[in-house]
C-alpha cells in the first residue's frame, strides 16, 4: 500500500488522556503501523487549532489518509471531514477511532486502555487506507411542510413557516386543533387564561392563507427522503361537508344524542355524538361520531340532517384520501397522561372523590362541564379540603423513572385556584419540590403566602377506611411527612393526583413510519441532546414539543419555533446534500432472487420486472447496510462498508494476535509422507 | 495445435463422480486425446507416480486434480502435482470447497476412527485394532498416509489457478475449461471458472417478494411446478449457488443444494443463505422465529455448509489446544 496515512491521538483534556498514555499511543502508531507517516497526540483536536494541525498535515507532509482517534464519530466525524476537504483531501478519506467512548470512558485499567486504544487505531489505520473517494449528490428542497400534531407546539411550528411564506399542511387527529392547552383553565404560573392566549393562534392558523388545516386525519403512508418526501393523508369521513358547513352548530344542537366525552372533557362531561370538542373549536365543523349516533345504529333519526341549513350533512361521505409532497416534516404529537388507575392504592376509580389532574384542568375551565365550581363528583357539594399528590406515575421505578417537568407546577396552580374558588383547606403532598423556571419559584412563594400546606412525603395510600374521629365520610391520605418524621393521616374531601405525562400510546408506530428512534420510554430521540435538540437522525424529520420529553408550555413553544427556523434554514438553502455512503447493485451479479425487495426500512429497493432484477435508488437508501448483508449472491455493495475494509479493519484490531496477513491456510499437521 | 500438450487428471478425498464427469463429454474426449498425451489419470490410465516424480518441473501443460486433502499422501500427491504442473485446476466441489468429505470436519480423527474400527454394529474388530502410519512386518517396514484431523481443499493446501464448482461439474463447464486452456483464453489465476451471478438467474420458476412463514421438508410437499420453490417453504439454495449448472435441480422441483458453491466474491456460503433466510422469515415475534427455524431446519449444517463447511470461516469444530486429536470440551 502506497497511502500516507496522519495518525491524530486527541486527549480530549483528561477525557481520554486521564486513562489512555496517548504519547505511548502516538509513538507507537508512528513506529509500528505499515503506512503512518504523522503520528501526533493534541490536547484538543476538534477545537481550530487541532484541525489545522491536520490541514498542515495535508498540504505540507502529503498525507493520502487522516486518522483521528478521539470521541465518537457521532459527535466529530463532521468536523474532521470539513478539516480535510478543507485542505483538498476528499473528506471520505478520513476516519475515527473512538477511544473516548469506546475506551477511556469505558475501561478502567489505563494499561488494559492503552492496549485496546492500540488495537483500535490499528484498525482504523488499515481500514482507512482501502478507502475510496466519494462525492455527496445535490437534490432540491421542496418548500412545503407537513406538521404532524396541532398542539400549542404544532401550532407554533406552523405559523412560523406560514408567516415566512411557506406552505404548510398542518395534520391533526381530533377534529380541532389546540391539543392539552385547549383544556385547561389557567396557566402557570402567570396564570393567563388558557384559551386567551391560544384560540387567537388557533384562529391565525384556520384562517393562514398558507396553512392547509387537515382536522380529523391522520398520516398514513410515509416516502421518500429529505427535500422530498411523499406522503398520503387519510381524511377521516366527517359526515359533513366542509364546503357547505357554515358551523352554525344547529346540529349539535338538536342531536339528541348524548355521550360521555373522554377525550376533551377527560370523562368529566357530554357531548353529542355530532360534535366539536369545544365551542372555540378550530376548524368549527363538527364531525359525527359513527359508534353513537343514533342514525348509524339503528338507521333512523337524522335529526341534524333535517335541521342543517345548508344541506352539510352527508351521511354517504367515505374516509378520502390526499397525497402530498414536502420537502420536511415536523411530529408534534405530544404527550398522554398516565392511567391513574395503575396504581389501585390511590384510589382512582374506586372512590369517587378521587380526579386526575386533568378532569381538575376541566373542573376549573369555565367552560367545563361545572362552569369553573369545584365540586365534589355529586356535582354540587364545595369540598372543605383538597389533597394534592404529586409523582403519581412519575418519579417511580414501578412505572416511570422520569420526572414529569410539570406537576410541581400545576399543583401549586391548582392550589391557587382552590384557594382563589373555595374556602377549602389544601395539602400538598409532594417528594421534592421542582420550580426551576422563569417566575416559579416566585410563584411557590405566593402559595406559602396564599396558606398552601406543604407535606413533604410520598402518599402511601388513599383510603375511605376511617379509624380515628373526624376521619368519618373524608378520603385519608396516608403519608409520612418526612420533615416531621411523623406518620400522618389526613382527612380531605378530594384528592386530585397528579398524573405522570407519557409517550403517546402511538408513539413507537409513529416513529417507525417516519424512520426515527424513541428514547426506551417511548419519547422521540433528538439527533443531539444538548447541540440540536429538534433534529433526529433522519434528515428532514424534526420533532418538537411534548413528544420529544416532558415539558412546560414555554419550552413546548421554543421547540416549534426552533423546528421551523430549522425547516426555513433547509428551504431557504434550496438544495441539501445526499450522504454517498449508500448501497449498490451490480446488475450483473444480481439473479432477481427478490431476497432484499422486501427488507429497506426506507422503500428504497424496487424490483424492474423488465431485466428481472432489483434496484436500489440512491436518493433514498441510508447506507444501513440491511440489504448488503441479506443479498444471498453478494450483487450489493455498501460504499464506505466493503467487505474488504471491514475485514482490514479485524485484522487490525487483532494485530497482536495474528501475524503477518493472517494466512489462511491452517497449518500442515504433519509433514507429508512419501506414499 | 502442432505439438502435443500433457494432462494428468487425480483424485483425492472424492467419490469418483468428478472421473465420470470428465467422461461425460462424450466424443469430446478423443479430442482431448488428441491435444494431450495423458500422463497420469489413476481411474483409466496405467501411469506411477515415481514417473511423475521423475518428470522436470512445469512439465505437464494442465492438471484436473479432484477431490479434498484428507491424508498425507493426497497431500503429497498435490503438491508434488502443483510442482509439476503449469496449470492446476481444482476440479469438482470436493477440491472447490471440501464437499461432502469437509464435513468430517465436525469431527475429529479420533471420532471418527472410534466410530469406524469399534461402534458401528457391523465392525468386527475383537482386538481394537487401529491403522498405524508404520508396521513392521517380517519383509520390512509398511507405510500407511497419516490419517488428518482436519480435511481441506486443494487451495488450502497448494496454490490453485483455477476452481471448476460442482458436484460433479457440468459436461460443458468442463469442456470450456478444457478449450479455454487449448485456446490460451484462461481468465486471470486465481478465479473460478464460471458465472458471476447466482443459480435463481437460470431458474424458470416465477418469483415475488419473498416472505416465509414455515420451512417444509422436501418430503413434506409436492411443489407447485411454477412459482419458486423457496417462496413454497422448501429451503432452496438457489439463491446463493453460483449459477453454471443450469438451474439442474429446482427446474425439476428439487430444491438446489448449493454444490455450485458460493458467488463471485463471496467469503461464506452458509452466513450469506443464513442471514439472506433469516431476513425473509416472516415474523417480529423472537419465539415464533425460534420455532420456524428449529422445525424446518433442523440440521443447519448440512442444510448450510453440505459443500463448503471445509472452506468455510467456521472451517471446523474446535479441538482442544494440544492438538491431539480431541475435540475441545466446547465443540
Ligand atoms: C394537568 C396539566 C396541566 C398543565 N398545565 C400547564 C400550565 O399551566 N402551563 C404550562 O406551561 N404547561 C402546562 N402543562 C403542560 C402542557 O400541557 C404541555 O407542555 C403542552 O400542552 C404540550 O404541547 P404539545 O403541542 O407538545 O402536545 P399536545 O398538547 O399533547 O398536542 C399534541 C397534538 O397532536 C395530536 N396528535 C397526536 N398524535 C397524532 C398523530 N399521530 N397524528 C395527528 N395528530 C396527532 C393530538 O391530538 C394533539 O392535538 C400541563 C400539563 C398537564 C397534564
Ligand atoms: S343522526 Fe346522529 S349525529 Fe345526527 S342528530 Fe341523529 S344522533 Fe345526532
Ligand atoms: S437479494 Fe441480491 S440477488 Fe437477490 S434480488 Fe436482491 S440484489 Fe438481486
Ligand atoms: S442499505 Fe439497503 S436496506 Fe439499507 S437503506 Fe440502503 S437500500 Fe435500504
Ligand atoms: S426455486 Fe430456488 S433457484 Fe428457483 S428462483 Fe426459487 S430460490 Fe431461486
Ligand atoms: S441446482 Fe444446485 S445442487 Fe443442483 S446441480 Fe445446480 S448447483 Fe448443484
Amino acid at each position: 500500500m502506497t497511502e500516507k496515512v496522519g495518525v491524530y491521538i486527541c486527549h480530549c483534556g483528561s477525557n481520554i488522556a486521564g486513562v489512555v498514555d496517548v504519547e505511548e499511543v502516538a509513538k507507537w502508531a508512528g513506529e509500528n503501523l505499515e503506512g503512518v507517516a504523522v503520528s501526533r497526540e493534541y490536547k484538543f483536536m476538534c477545537s481550530s487549532l487541532g484541525q489545522e494541525l491536520i490541514e498542515d498535515d495535508i498540504k505540507n507532509e502529503g498525507l493520502t489518509r487522516v486518522v483521528v482517534a478521539a470521541c465518537s464519530p457521532h459527535l466529530h466525524e463532521r468536523t474532521f471531514r470539513r478539516a480535510c476537504a478543507n485542505a483538498g483531501l476528499n473528506p471520505y478519506l478520513c476516519h475515527m477511532a473512538s477511544i473516548r467512548e469506546q475506551v477511556s470512558w469505558v475501561v478502567e485499567d489505563n494499561e488494559v486502555a492503552t492496549e485496546k486504544a492500540k488495537a483500535m487505531i490499528a484498525g482504523a489505520v488499515n481500514r482507512v487506507q482501502l478507502h475510496e473517494e466519494l462525492e455527496p449528490s445535490l437534490v432540491p428542497v421542496n418548500p412545503n411542510t407537513l406538521v404532524v400534531g396541532g398542539g400549542i407546539a404544532g401550532i407554533q411550528a406552523s405559523l412560523e413557516l406560514a408567516d415566512a411564506g411557506y406552505p404548510v399542511y398542518l395534520v391533526e387527529r381530533e377534529p380541532s386543533i389546540g391539543g392539552h392547552m385547549a383544556q385547561f383553565d389557567k396557566t402557570f404560573p402567570t396564570l393567563d387564561c388558557a384559551a386567551c392566549i391560544l384560540t387567537p393562534k388557533m384562529s391565525d392558523v384556520g384562517a393562514h392563507p398558507n396553512i392547509n388545516l387537515l382536522s380529523y386525519s391522520e398520516v398514513e403512508e410515509v416516502s421518500g427522503y429529505v427535500g422530498n418526501f411523499s406522503v398520503r393523508i387519510k381524511k377521516k369521513a366527517k359526515y359533513v361537508d366542509e364546503e357547505l358547513c357554515t358551523g352554525c352548530g344547529i346540529c349539535i344542537e338538536k342531536c339528541p344524542k348524548k355521550v360521555i366525552d373522554d377525550v376533551f372533557e377527560a370523562g368529566m362531561g357530554y357531548r353529542k355524538s355530532i360534535y366539536r370538542p369545544f365551542p372555540q373549536a378550530v376548524p368549527n365543523i363538527p364531525v359525527i361520531d359513527t359508534v353513537s349516533c343514533t342514525y348509524f345504529e339503528t338507521g333512523k333519526c337524522k335529526a341534524c340532517e333535517i335541521f342543517c341549513p345548508t344541506e352539510a350533512i352527508d351521511f354517504e361521505q367515505q374516509d378520502s384520501y390526499l397525497d402530498i409532497d414536502v420537502g420536511n416534516i415536523i411530529l408534534a404529537t405530544g404527550y398522554d397522561l398516565f392511567d391513574c388507575k395503575t396504581i389501585p392504592q390511590y384510589g382512582y376509580g374506586r372512590l369517587a372523590n378521587v380526579f386526575t389532574s386533568l378532569e381538575f384542568e376541566r373542573m376549573c375551565n369555565a367552560s367545563g362541564p361545572t362552569e369553573g365550581k369545584i365540586v365534589l363528583r355529586d356535582g354540587v357539594t364545595e369540598p372543605e379540603s383538597v389533597a394534592i399528590i404529586h409523582c403519581v406515575g412519575s418519579r417511580d421505578e414501578n412505572y416511570n423513572r422520569y420526572c414529569s417537568a410539570i406537576c410541581c407546577m400545576s399543583s401549586l396552580k391548582f392550589g391557587h385556584l382552590v384557594v382563589e374558588k373555595t374556602d377549602a383547606e389544601v395539602f400538598s403532598c409532594y417528594i421534592d419540590m421542582r420550580t426551576n423556571q422563569k417566575g416559579y419559584e416566585e410563584f411557590y412563594e405566593r402559595l406559602l403566602e396564599e396558606g398552601m400546606n406543604f407535606v413533604r412525603g410520598k402518599v402511601a395510600e388513599v383510603t375511605d377506611a376511617f379509624r380515628l374521629p373526624g376521619e368519618e365520610g373524608k378520603l385519608i391520605v396516608q403519608v409520612e411527612d418526612t420533615l416531621l418524621g411523623i406518620q400522618r393521616r389526613i382527612p380531605v374531601d378530594m384528592v386530585i393526583l397528579m398524573a405522570a405525562l407519557e409517550p403517546r400510546a402511538d408513539a413507537r408506530e409513529v416513529g417507525l413510519q417516519f424512520g426515527i428512534a424513541c428514547s426506551m420510554e417511548g419519547w422521540f430521540t433528538e439527533r443531539h441532546p444538548k447541540l440540536d435538540p429538534v433534529a433526529t437522525m433522519t434528515d428532514g424529520i424534526f420533532i418538537a414539543g411534548a413528544a420529544q420529553g416532558p415539558k412546560d408550555i414555554p419550552a413546548v413553544v421554543a421547540q416549534g419555533a426552533a423546528a421551523a427556523a430549522r425547516v426555513q434554514g433547509m428551504i431557504t438553502k434550496g438544495t441539501v446534500e445526499i450522504e454517498p455512503v449508500v448501497a449498490t447493485i451490480t446488475e450483473e451479479m444480481c439473479s432477481g432472487c427478490r431476497i432484499c425487495n422486501t427488507l429497506c426500512p426506507f422503500n428504497a429497493i424496487e424490483y424492474l420486472e423488465d431485466k428481472e432484477v432489483s434496484y436500489i435508488n440512491t436518493a433514498l437508501c441510508k447506507g444501513c447496510g440491511t440489504c448488503v448483508a441479506a443479498c444471498p449472491a453478494q450483487a450489493i455493495s455498501g460504499a464506505h462498508y466493503s467487505n474488504e475494509q471491514i475485514f482490514a479493519e479485524i485484522e487490525g484490531l487483532l494485530y497482536d494476535v495474528i501475524s503477518g496477513n493472517g494466512a489462511k491456510a491452517p497449518q500442515v499437521e504433519q509433514e507429508p509422507v512419501p506414499a | 495445435m502442432t505439438k502435443k500438450g500433457k494432462l494428468a487428471n487425480y483424485w483425492a478425498a472424492s467419490c469418483g463422480g468428478c472421473e465420470i464427469a470428465v467422461l461425460g463429454i462424450n466424443e469430446k474426449i478423443l479430442d482431448v486425446a488428441n491435444a494431450f498425451d495423458i500422463v497420469l489419470w489413476p481411474v483409466a490410465v496405467d501411469a506411477k507416480i515415481h514417473s511423475i516424480e521423475k518428470m522436470e518441473d512445469k512439465s505437464i501443460d494442465l492438471c484436473l486434480f479432484n477431490g479434498a486433502i484428507r491424508t498425507s499422501e493426497q497431500e503429497y500427491m498435490a503438491r508434488l502435482l502443483r510442482a509439476k504442473s503449469k496449470v492446476m485446476v481444482a476440479f469438482g466441489s470436493c477440491a472447490h470447497e471440501g464437499c461432502i468429505p469437509g464435513l468430517a470436519n465436525v469431527t475429529n480423527r479420533e471420532e471418527i476412527f472410534q466410530t469406524a474400527y469399534h461402534d458401528t454394529p457391523s465392525t468386527d474388530n475383537p482386538e481394537g485394532i487401529r491403522p498405524q502410519t508404520e508396521t513392521e512386518v517380517d519383509e520390512g517396514m509398511l507405510y500407511l498416509p497419516v490419517f488428518y484431523d482436519t480435511v481441506k481443499t486443494l487451495g488450502q493446501t497448494i496454490e490453485v489457478d483455477y476452481y471448476l464448482p460442482g458436484c460433479p461439474p457440468e459436461p460443458e463447464r468442463i469442456w470450456d475449461s478444457i478449450f479455454a486452456k487449448l485456446e490460451g483464453k484462461l481468465p486471470a489465476p486465481g478465479s473460478v471458472i464460471g458465472a458471476e451471478t447466482t443459480v435463481c438467474d437460470d431458474c424458470p420458476r416465477t418469483r415475488e417478494e419473498k416472505k416465509i412463514t414455515e420451512f417444509k421438508r422436501t418430503w413434506e410437499i409436492i411443489p407447485d411446478p411454477e412459482t419458486c420453490l423457496l417462496e413454497q417453504g422448501l429451503v432452496c439454495c438457489g439463491i446463493a449457488t453460483r449459477a453454471g449448472c443450469g438451474a439442474l435441480c429446482p427446474t425439476v422441483g428439487s430444491p438446489c443444494i448449493g454444490c455450485y458453491g458460493p458467488n463471485e466474491g463471496v467469503e461464506d456460503f452458509g452466513a450469506r443463505m443464513m442471514t439472506a433466510l433469516a431476513s425473509v422469515i416472516d415474523s417480529e415475534d423472537p419465539e415464533e422465529i425460534d420455532r420456524i427455524i428449529h422445525e424446518g431446519i433442523p440440521d443447519p449444517v448440512g442444510t448450510f455448509y453440505r459443500f463448503s463447511l471445509a472452506a468455510s470461516q467456521l472451517r471446523r469444530s474446535t479441538l482442544a489446544a494440544d492438538g491431539d486429536g480431541e475435540a475441545a470440551a466446547s465443540a
